[in-house]
């Protein structure tokens, strides 16, 4: 028997993942991958919400899962300019290494 | 009878003063000519108004604000100011006609004129005011005209700063002046000198006040009349052209200060103690004066002591509360003093603009009808009998007498020292041998400088007799002490006369020094020093607050702590993408925290 709790654990994995992705890879691309995985971490743990509430009527709370939906769209938006803003860059500085985008450092 | 022709008296001038101003400054004959019509129609007017003693004039509401302040604009015309208009106008209108004579080479005449017609017009409104507003308006307009004429030759420096010394030191008593007019309108609600009068019980017992208003409202006496401590201004005035002298620096401006007391006596006789500080401020002028004056050189310096110290007598006769006494000097003095300067000014013109008693010396044959006019003035001045200023001053001297005598003690003495030295100014000046060529190839002054010398010599001879003074005022009742107190000023005078002529008579150089007195008591270095301290102390102050407090503190401060703050800040600008963002996932962390947790 699968438990919230399974699905909860699976879902921290991939956000801590995610998170480890963003703070310790250097190269942008991956680093937006990473974003993106940890956003679907968050969308399996509202998906499991949703299942495991169960209301009076036999029917799961679909609130969390119309949220997800949510999710995916901005997710999208998200990438679209996130890509956007990384070809913009490439051509500027030819690179994608965050270690070389330092201007304003003091 | 209601009538305008009093306003004519003000108008007449003022008129005078603007057309001048603007139009003819670059015709002078016609300037001059403007500016003695005008003070002719003055002197007429106010002739008019002195033989129609029910005259009324019409008067206007300048300012209502009811029911608090409300300021007419009207005229008194009681006997104190219809003599006082007569005098002011009379021996302004002479004085007029001798500046013809006197300015006649001079490049600003018509300047001159506008400024003496200027003058007349704020002298006399000083004198028919009938509130507090208006007095001191005329009153301030007086300063700023006799600013202008001392410093009427502006080009030569001591000419600028004594014309500026006179007007800062005049001002500091118009401070003390000002102040006490607004305490008096705040106790009694009005600035009408008729109203104030009967509401002075309104003041009720608070004795330490009614003295603290009298004595500020003498503040303004004190500058204008140049009594001590504010008395340094006077002397150096004599830098400006020799009529001025005559006119407001001897015979009219400085005796508004003692017009001005006679007019408000009622509030200065409310407090004993007042009157007991005008009396013996008015004889330490008096005996200070007195005391230069035996040891100056400049001719003119001499006789502006010696204004000092007549000054002085009359506001002794104040403080005595004897305001007839006091008026009666004032009136002597006008003619006698004016007298002594023009005749000063026609020996001066003779030398070219010669002041130094010592280079003149046997002017007598030369000059005979300025020596005849000037001895006139001058034992009308040590009160010599029977010359108006021995009247006069007997007046005050007997009221001394009766009431108070150490004032007594030391007005005596300081006849005696009058008497000594316009003797011997007399003597080194007309008496003896010419001392330099210009003395000795002089000659008589025209008839236009002459003529007032006589009419003036004619008043001050006669102006002390009773036939003569009764016309204008009321004269002090002598009561008692009438033979003795004429007994010891004769002996004063003689003692004085006697000398005079022992120490001076035939001498070229200076008989006696006394350094002290030379210098004036030092009161000019001492000023000099207190304005320096003072000055030097409030500059150190201010210097220390601006540059510590206000550019250091509060400017520099601000700079420096948002450069602080800066500089902390950009120690977190590492440079590192993934640091960024583990510092805002931290910071996100703290907001939930602090959000929802507390």
């Amino acid at each position: 028997m699968i438990t919230l709790g399974d699905y909860l654990v699976v879902s921290a994995i991939l956000f801590t993942i995610g998170f480890a992705g963003v703070m310790l890879r250097r190269n942008l691309i991956v680093i937006l991958m990473s974003l993106e995985l940890m956003l679907n971490a968050a969308n399996l743990s509202l998906v499991a919400f949703s299942r495991f509430r169960v209301g009076p009527n036999g029917l799961p709370d679909y609130n969390a899962q119309v949220l997800v939906f949510f999710v995916i769209t901005v997710a999208a938006a998200e990438v679209a300019v996130g890509l956007a803003l990384l070809v913009a860059l490439y051509r500027a500085r030819q690179t994608t290494d965050v270690a070389d985008i330092a201007s304003l450092k003091f | 009878m209601n009538s305008f022709y009093p306003w004519l008296i003000l108008l007449a001038p003022f008129a005078s003063a603007t057309v001048i101003t603007l139009f003819t400054l670059r015709w002078k004959s016609l300037s001059s000519a403007i500016s003695i019509t005008a003070v002719l129609v003055s002197f007429f007017c106010s002739c008019l108004v002195f033989a129609h003693s029910a005259a009324t004039a019409p008067a206007f509401v300048w300012l209502d604000l009811p029911p608090i302040f409300r300021v007419p604009l009207g005229l008194t015309l009681d006997q104190l100011s219809r003599t006082m208009a007569v005098v002011v106008s009379g021996v302004g209108a002479l004085i007029h006609i001798y500046s013809l004579g006197y300015m006649r080479d001079d490049e600003g005449k018509s300047r001159y004129f506008a400024a003496l017609s200027l003058f007349m017009f704020a002298m006399l409104g000083i004198v028919f005011a009938n509130n507090f507003v208006m007095l001191f308006i005329f009153w301030e307009l007086v300063g700023f005209t006799s600013y202008v004429l001392i410093g009427h030759w502006f080009f030569r420096d001591a000419a600028a700063d004594a014309a500026n010394k006179a007007f800062i030191t005049t001002r500091i008593g118009d401070f003390g002046f000002m102040t006490g007019i607004l305490m008096i309108w705040m106790t009694t609600g009005s600035v009408v000198f008729a109203e104030i009068a009967p509401r002075m019980p309104m003041f009720g017992s608070h004795a330490t006040f009614v003295a603290i208003v009298a004595l500020l409202i003498f503040c303004g006496a004190v500058g204008k009349s140049a009594q001590f401590p504010l008395h340094v201004w006077l002397p150096d005035a004599m830098e400006g052209p020799t009529p001025v002298s005559a006119l407001i620096h001897a015979a009219t401006m400085v005796a508004a200060g003692v017009y001005m007391l006679v007019r408000v006596a009622f509030i200065i006789q409310a407090s004993q103690t007042a009157l007991l500080v005008v009396a013996w401020i008015g004889t330490i002028t008096a005996v200070m004066a007195a005391l230069i004056a035996t040891q100056q050189d400049d001719i003119k310096r001499i006789l502006a002591y010696s204004t000092l110290s007549q000054l002085g007598y009359m506001v002794m006769a104040v403080g005595l509360a004897s305001n007839e006494a006091a008026m009666f000097h004032l009136f002597t003095h006008a003619f006698f003093k004016a007298l002594l300067f023009l005749a000063a000014g026609s020996v001066i013109v003779m030398l070219h603009h010669e002041q130094n008693i010592w280079k003149m010396g046997g002017l007598r044959r030369k000059l005979p009808i300025t020596f005849a006019t000037f001895a006139a003035g001058a034992l009308a001045l040590i009160g010599c009998p029977p010359f108006s200023g021995f009247f006069s001053k007997d007046a005050i001297l007997a009221v001394a007498y009766q009431h108070n005598l150490p004032i007594f003690a030391v007005a005596l003495f300081t006849a005696f020292l009058t008497a000594f030295y316009v003797i011997r100014m007399l003597v080194i000046v007309f008496f003896g041998d010419p001392r330099s060529d210009s003395a000795r190839e002089g000659h008589e002054s025209p008839p236009v400088m002459t003529m007032p010398l006589v009419v003036l010599a004619i008043l001050a001879t006669l102006g002390g007799f009773a036939f003569f003074a009764r016309k204008f005022l009321t004269l002090p009742t002598e009561k008692g002490a009438a033979v003795i107190v004429p007994a010891l000023a004769i002996i004063a005078l003689i003692l004085g006369v006697g000398l005079a002529f022992t120490l001076y008579r035939g001498r070229a150089t200076e008989a006696v020094k006394v350094e002290l007195l030379r210098r004036k008591f030092y009161f000019d270095e001492f000023y000099g020093w207190l304005i320096y301290w003072t000055q030097e102390l409030l500059a150190r102050v201010a210097a220390f607050i601006d540059r510590w407090v206000i550019d250091a503190g509060a400017v520099g401060g601000s700079s420096r702590g948002t450069w602080g703050i800066g500089a902390l800040l950009r120690l977190i600008q590492v440079g590192n993408l993934q640091a960024y963002a583990f510092l805002f996932g931290l910071g996100v962390i703290a907001l939930i925290y602090f959000a929802v947790m507390r």
